[in-house]
């Protein structure tokens, strides 16, 4: 299986977008490249981005590796990606709206209605409750991955609290730094108004009792959550509090927080706390990083939740599967962006199929994640072969199947020089209440280990800048 | 500012200047109990250094004699003492962390380096010469982040509560010293006095970093009425009870005024304030220097509880 590779095409190819780069890499002493990372590396020290991996008590320091030769998209590509994303997002929005709401797309047959109501995803409390202007999912990062020159597949829709976003904005800020010399042959599409763009979404969707000038804060699990860095920078950017759930309080379904001049009125808030731990009466009753009466709150109109409770249910990966039906019936589009090709074993034909080819297929637990409860035929021994044929036999409908992709690659620098590494893309998608925007490009993680497709920064994967060339 | 913001603020502080303390106290009954025994004391300086830490029981379950050795360990190191300068350290970069925003980065920096700069120093294996490296390098940090707080934050509410921890801080510091050693300075044991006073005061001069200042102050011998005025009443010596109220008076004005709100807290250090100043060194000696400490104590844990009440 060959990979495409962003910069050569193919075999001594080489792609326009990389021209600029490929000579500047042919001319760079490999000494400089050595020096510039080590720079990199000492910036994001700096800065802390370390610190969301160590914890108090060990002092050992891990930093996210970061890849200095930057992953390059061309215009055109992105004006695809993007128009794709904000149709899929859009078709999101509108099939959260429909499942919580008048269930047109059960009662038309697009998904099995038990997809929907036996979710351990699908909150009862959000049925018949009108979100404030209607939007549930406010932040989405929508996993890319592209095999081909033309062909983005959808990996997987983080429709709940996706991060990463700030390693989008400091690999940016990085790159600035280290290589001013780039950015003067390339014009570089800005991220750096991501900030101003969350900021306006979240006001536009205040409650309707708000003011004029809505106060918002972020809502963190606190310091020892792994992404709390990612929090407190985010917090930073906007100007807004960062709080924790002791930090806020309900009264006759108001959200407050506590203040040195006393309780101020909340309107929106951005929470990084799933809905299982947003508030112990309504959730679980264990969770001490929630705030009690939130979900009142929310319910009677007075603060909006961003992203929505229950978003989960759309990014759950059995409903991934009719995904292009969902876009095509809420939409009446044809997808722009595609999945990747999915046998829902459910279906007795595509069970068939799957139980032929495991060795080729990448099997997945639909309720599973993390990697857990997956088979990678390519790579398994007989034996977990034939457990998951015992398993697909005895139930089908807890499992879906897809094809090993063969993941685009980037030049990257690892040990022994320049050399191509598996990549992913994850933009990032708002949708306020003045509509939907996207900063041009968004987190590139690679696979640092040579031909791995993992690019999960647990399992040795970076990141590396992300261009979108305005030219 | 969120309360909890306003809390690490101030705790951060705090910790930080207690860190400072405890390496200043380290360093004085150092010097003092090096001194040959015809000019030392009782033998019971490392007792005493545990008393002006403040922590005698929790000293007395974990370790048997109070001797060098023991002492340094459990003020700087020991992770079961909750006050060695290891915890306060650890105290003040997670309180810091916790409100990363409200910070500058120079102030961050100056906690995370201190941090992780710690973990080398080696508990078990520290001689006298790496031990006042390592007093001179907690010291070093304590400057370092004050620094950096006054050059570098927005001078709003932030900074005022961050300056409150400090003066707090330091005004029961310096009256955990008086409260300690008030004996030392009573005008009977002037008389009876002779060279093992003398070194006696010169240490707490040197526990508050007001050696150079008294001569400078006073131009005359070290006298224990003189050491009391500096210690309590001097607003010109940063350490004083009085300097510190001025500091801690002024800092909840500009919050009040902030806030336009003046309430206990205001009322509670103007009342300290007042008193320090129409009191001269002279009565408060005759009305007896160690009641006058206590009373000081009381008011100044007060106004933690009133500050907490009014603002955390």
């Amino acid at each position: 299986m060959v990979a495409f590779d962003e910069m050569t095409g193919g075999e001594g190819g080489l792609r326009a977008a990389y021209g600029e780069l490929d000579r500047w890499l042919k001319e760079a002493p490999p000494e400089m490249l050595a020096l510039r990372r080590s720079q990199a590396e000492l910036f994001f020290r700096r800065i802390g981005i370390t610190f969301a991996v160590y914890g108090d008590e060990e002092s050992t320091e891990r930093l996210i590796p970061f890849d200095i030769i930057p992953r390059v998209l061309t215009k055109p590509e992105w004006t695809k990606l993007e128009a794709g994303l904000r149709q899929r997002v859009t078709a999101l929005n509108m099939f959260l709206a429909d499942v919580y709401g008048p269930k047109e797309c059960l009662k038309a047959g697009i998904i099995p209605p038990d997809l929907v109501y036996r979710n351990a995803c699908y909150q009862m409390q959000m049925v018949d409750f009108q979100v404030p202007h209607g939007i549930y999912c406010h932040i989405a990062g929508i996993d890319i991955v592209r095999v081909d020159a033309d062909t983005f597949y959808v990996l997987e829709d983080n429709a709940r609290t996706p991060s990463g976003v700030s390693y989008m904005m400091e690999n940016r800020e990085v790159m600035l730094r280290l290589f001013p010399e780039l950015f003067a042959t390339h014009r570089v599409a800005p991220v750096d108004n991501y900030p101003d763009q969350l900021l306006a979404t979240l006001r536009s969707v205040a409650p309707r009792t708000a003011s004029s000038d809505p106060t918002i804060c972020l809502l963190t699990p606190g310091q020892y959550n792994s992404a709390f860095y990612e929090h407190s920078f985010l917090a930073d950017k906007l100007g807004v509090e960062l709080v924790e759930g002791s930090d806020l309080l309900v009264k006759d379904d108001v959200v407050y927080m506590r203040t040195t001049q006393g309780p101020k009125r909340v309107d929106v808030i951005y929470r990084r706390i799933d809905d299982d731990f947003i508030d112990p009466l309504v959730f679980r009753s264990d969770s001490v990083l929630g705030v009690p009466g939130i979900i009142g709150a929310y319910k009677a109109g007075n603060v909006t939740l961003a992203n929505a409770v229950g978003t989960g249910v759309s990014d759950d990966k059995a409903v991934y599967s009719y995904m292009p039906e969902i876009v095509k019936f809420f939409t009446g589009e044809e997808p722009i962006l595609k999945n990747v090709p999915t046998y829902r074993c459910r279906e007795r034909e595509a069970n068939a199929y799957v139980l032929d080819n495991l060795e080729k297929l990448v099997v997945k637990e639909v309720n599973g994640s993390g990697g857990y409860g997956m088979l990678v035929g390519p790579h398994a021994s007989k034996q977990q072969i034939e457990t998951f044929r015992k398993k697909l036999k005895a139930q089908p409908e807890g499992f879906i199947a897809q094809p090993t992709l063969a993941l685009s690659t980037c030049p990257t620098f690892v040990a022994s020089g320049v050399a191509p590494r598996h990549v992913d893309l994850r933009p990032y998608v708002l949708s306020g209440a003045n509509g939907i925007s996207c900063v041009p490009g968004g987190l590139t993680r690679v696979a640092l280990k040579e031909g791995s497709l993992v690019v999960n920064s647990s399992q040795g994967g970076g990141t590396k800048d992300t261009w979108v060339l305005d030219a | 500012m969120l309360s909890r913001t306003a809390d690490s603020l101030y705790w951060v502080s705090r910790y930080v200047e207690r860190a400072e303390y405890l390496a200043r106290i380290l360093d004085a009954t150092t010097r003092l109990t090096n001194l040959p025994s015809a000019y030392g004391g009782a033998g019971t300086e490392w007792q005493s250094a545990v008393a002006t830490a403040g922590c005698e029981e929790t000293f007395a379950k974990a370790y048997g004699e109070a001797n060098e050795r023991n002492v340094c360990d459990f003020l700087s190191f020991n992770p079961d003492n909750p006050t060695s300068i290891r915890n306060c350290f650890a105290l003040a970069r997670s309180n810091a962390r916790a409100v990363r925003t409200a910070l500058t980065s120079e102030m961050w920096d100056a906690l995370n380096g201190a941090w992780l700069e710690l973990q080398r120093f080696e508990r078990k294996r520290m001689d006298r010469e790496e031990f006042a490296r390592f007093l001179d390098w907690v010291k070093n940090v304590s400057l370092t982040f004050d620094g950096s707080a006054y050059r570098t934050m927005l001078r709003d509410d932030g900074y005022w509560f961050s300056r409150l921890g400090v003066n707090v801080e330091r005004a029961d510091n310096t009256a955990r010293i008086l409260d300690v050693k008030y004996h030392v300075l009573l005008p009977e044991t002037e008389q009876v006095g002779g060279s093992l006073d003398y070194f006696q005061w010169t240490t707490m001069l040197r526990e508050v970093s007001a050696l150079t200042a008294y001569h400078w102050v006073y131009r005359q011998a070290v006298k224990p009425v003189l050491i009391a005025d500096l210690l309590i009443l001097n607003r010109r010596m940063p350490r004083s009870l009085a300097s510190c109220y001025e500091n801690i008076s002024r800092f909840l004005d500009q919050i009040g005024d902030a806030y336009n709100r003046h309430g206990p807290a205001q009322r509670q250090a103007r009342k300290t304030l007042t008193n320090l100043a129409n009191t001269p060194i002279e009565a408060v000696l005759q009305r007896g220097l160690h009641e006058f400490i206590e009373d000081f104590i009381t008011e100044n844990n007060r106004l933690g509880h009133v500050i907490v009440e009014q603002y955390l």
